[in-house]
């Protein structure tokens, strides 16, 4: 920790270390932050081929590629990887990157934890990997691993899955220690909490959520381990257990989950559109409040995961008013966003069109979570194509789009290049059009009837599903151009200024781009 | 130096944070089946035997009871009930026996677990003898008769008129093995 504080005792800084070991021993948060980046993005790649074998076997009715036993475990990984291994992570090293020069600190404020918490995913998602090729192969249980399915009936492999999942859980927790404690100790002089930018906000009020569920998740596959090997009976019917409290544990920990992925790209948003619409931000103050009162929110509201179980009718209106409840200060985000852009002097450059579909299409999937939070009607909807096109709406055109818009953004920040503008609006059209080709044509499915998790279906939805998969097929080819996009950025380009955009604010631009391996050594003055 | 002690205080908070959430992840166990219990939602009915002080049948109203037996996945037992319903008056002590055949080579342990609907009415079925209490043991081949005595409580609820209790067998052998060991003793 020293020797990153030190560093201005000397008169020189400190560049990075040469050779591999740089990577591994490194404490910088620049490097950690792209580590972050790098891996998330290959597990978004992996995520993504698996999403590819899901759509090319739905592709056309009956079993084509591979069996149902694959398709299970592809559905699952890919879930697990996209949430543990891509959103998340990819998060944490945005904030690992930004936090500490948008609120002027030397490093963030554990950066021997900071090391470890990243090298712990690359163990966690090589075990889940791992388990594909097991005897009995993968997690075939499904994302959300509802016990019994996930301990009785599991295959021998789930062991490696729960420790996987520990891991996973304990590098989120470490991560959100250091982003609480760097924001809380290590602010600029002046730079108090309502002055803070709005992306260091929402990824305080994440960390927070991360402290309070990640431990009620290991706790859940901790109950499940027992329940495999050390004959324990917390889901166990049989021994006096209950599947449902599975769901209930699982969707306490679930629902404010969902939070985790989004809050950030909320907050990136809310930088990147007022730097392009040349206007501060409308509404600072009740975007912050706005945060906290959706992160209030999804800790009561995880039951609207589960109306189908049989939880009485008090207990069904409540979930669902209190979900329902979460539109107001969602709303209120959306029209604090739209006020910004409102008379401005707008311009389209690849952040802001990923940030302006973040709010449209984010939107759309916010009203089909509305939807689905109608308890009654929630008994069509559940477990079918809607609500795979409702989540895959916020995830894919909201954390994705956010993670997209946020790397454009800052691109220019820690290359010390401009990204080619033609490219990356390509990548933006053809993201754009896959995506919503892929997703659309689920909502109509899935009010038809079509159930999730299944390889074959009816000939009748054939003719969406095969959109469906040209969608999935266009938006998956296009996420290569990103990876070429970034790659050709960083080696080279038109010099990018210390504030390549007209209209951005904030400490990280003022500081020369790319931005120095060791940046506010000596605190700067915020006023 | 001064950062590392700042840290201090926040990062033991978040740690104790971290710890306490794990421990209620746990505790949400118990608080589940309180809440079940108290609510008396969910189905669930009381594991132990109720005693009853003063009968009290209110023949103003007849309820019927359907019976379902259900064996858990790779249960082998043949299980099911005497009769597929009876009706009643609330208060009044009734029994239906469940019958259950081992037709396997081996002896082997069961557990049934009860379940009322709709769920509201779980808190109101009374059972006095249950063969759910315990374990059965049988050995190949054998078979056995089981009671289970309950009374409807009469403060059920008006608008319930129907009720179904439902069992579920389970094959608990592995998880019993000290009854298998004794049950495979008497076989020998």
């Amino acid at each position: 920790m020293s020797a990153v504080i030190d560093t201005h005792h000397h008169d020189h800084a400190h560049g990075p270390a040469k050779g591999l070991m740089r990577w591994v021993l490194t404490t910088n948060h620049k490097d950690i932050g792209s580590m972050y980046l790098w891996f998330s993005f290959a597990m978004f790649l992996l995520g993504g081929s698996m999403a590819m074998v899901i759509r090319a076997e739905l592709f056309q009715p009956g079993l084509q590629l591979v069996q149902p036993e694959y398709f299970n475990q592809m559905t699952t990984t890919h879930g697990l990887i996209m949430v543990f291994g891509a959103v998340m992570p990819a998060f944490v090293g945005l904030a690992n990157w930004m936090i500490p020069l948008m609120i002027g600190a030397p490093d963030m404020a554990l950066p021997r934890m900071n090391n470890f918490s990243f090298w712990l995913l690359p163990m966690a998602f090589g075990l889940l990997v791992s388990t594909l090729f097991m005897e009995g192969g993968g997690p075939n249980f499904g994302w959300t691993f509802y016990a019994p399915l996930s301990t009785t009936y599991a295959p021998p492999s789930v062991t490696f899955f729960i420790f996987a999942i520990h891991l996973a859980g304990i590098s989120s927790i470490m991560g959100a220690i250091n982003i609480i404690a760097t924001i809380l100790n290590l602010r600029a002089p002046g730079m108090t909490l309502m002055k803070m930018p709005l992306f260091v906000w929402t990824w305080l009020i994440t960390a927070f959520l991360l402290i309070a569920v990640m431990p009620v998740l290991a706790g859940v596959v901790t109950m499940m381990l027992m329940d495999i090997h050390f004959g324990t009976s917390f889901f166990n019917a049989a021994g006096g257990g209950d599947p449902v409290m599975f769901q209930h544990i699982f969707w306490f920990f679930g629902h404010p989950e969902v939070y985790i992925m989004i809050l950030p790209a909320f907050g990136a948003v809310s930088q990147i559109i007022p730097a392009f619409s040349r206007k501060p931000l409308f509404g600072y103050t009740s975007m912050v409040y706005a945060t906290a009162a959706i992160a209030f929110l999804s800790f009561i509201v995880w039951a609207h995961h589960m109306f189908t179980v049989g939880i009485p009718i008090t207990g069904e209106l409540f979930f669902m008013y209190a979900t329902m409840l979460i539109a107001v200060p969602t709303g209120v985000k959306v029209f604090n966003w739209v006020s910004t852009m409102f008379r401005g002097a707008l311009t389209f450059e690849a952040p802001m069109l990923f940030a302006v579909a973040f709010v449209i299409l984010f939107t759309i999937g916010g009203f089909s979570g509305l939807m689905l939070a109608i308890a009654p009607a929630d008994f069509q909807y559940h477990d079918t194509y809607f609500v795979v096109a409702h989540f895959h709406y916020v995830l894919v055109p909201g954390a994705i789009f956010g993670i997209f818009a946020s790397a454009y953004y800052w691109l220019p920040k820690w290359t010390g290049h401009m990204y080619d503008e033609t490219l990356a609006k390509t990548h933006f059209w053809m993201s754009f059009i896959g995506m919503n080709l892929a997703f659309f044509p689920m909502h109509f499915v899935g009010l038809a009837g079509m159930p999730r998790r299944i390889p074959d279906y009816n000939v009748m939805f054939a003719n969406f599903n095969m959109i469906s998969s040209v969608g999935a097929f266009m938006f998956g080819v296009t996420q290569l151009l990103f990876l070429f996009i970034v790659i050709k950025c960083i080696k080279g380009g038109t010099k990018a200024a210390a504030n390549p955009w007209e209209g951005a604010e904030g400490l990280e631009w003022t500081v020369p781009s790319p931005a120095p391996y060791h940046t506010f050594t000596t605190p700067p003055e915020v006023k | 130096m001064s950062e590392q002690q700042s840290n201090k205080p926040v990062v033991t908070r978040l740690v104790l944070t971290v710890i306490g959430m794990f421990a209620f992840g746990f505790l949400m166990v118990p608080l589940y089946d309180v809440m079940c219990d108290a609510l008396g939602i969910n189905g669930k009915t009381s594991g132990t035997a109720y005693r009853q002080d003063v009968e009290h049948i209110d023949e103003s109203r007849t309820l019927r009871v359907q019976f379902v037996a259900t064996r858990a996945q790779g249960m082998a037992w043949d299980f099911n009930p005497d009769a597929e319903q009876l009706s009643l008056h609330p208060g009044e002590t009734r029994e239906m026996l469940f019958y259950a055949h081992n037709p396997t080579d081996r002896p082997m342990v069961a557990q049934a677990i009860p379940s009322v609907s709709p769920a509201k009415a779980a808190a109101f079925f009374h059972k006095t003898e249950c063969f759910c209490f315990t374990q059965q043991v049988l050995q190949p081949g054998e078979s056995v008769e089981m009671p289970v005595r309950f009374i409807v409580d009469p403060a059920l609820p008006t608008d319930v008129k129907h009720l179904t209790l439902a069992y579920t067998l389970f094959d608990v052998s592995e998880r019993m093995p000290d009854k298998l060991a004794n049950a495979s003793a008497q076989a020998h």
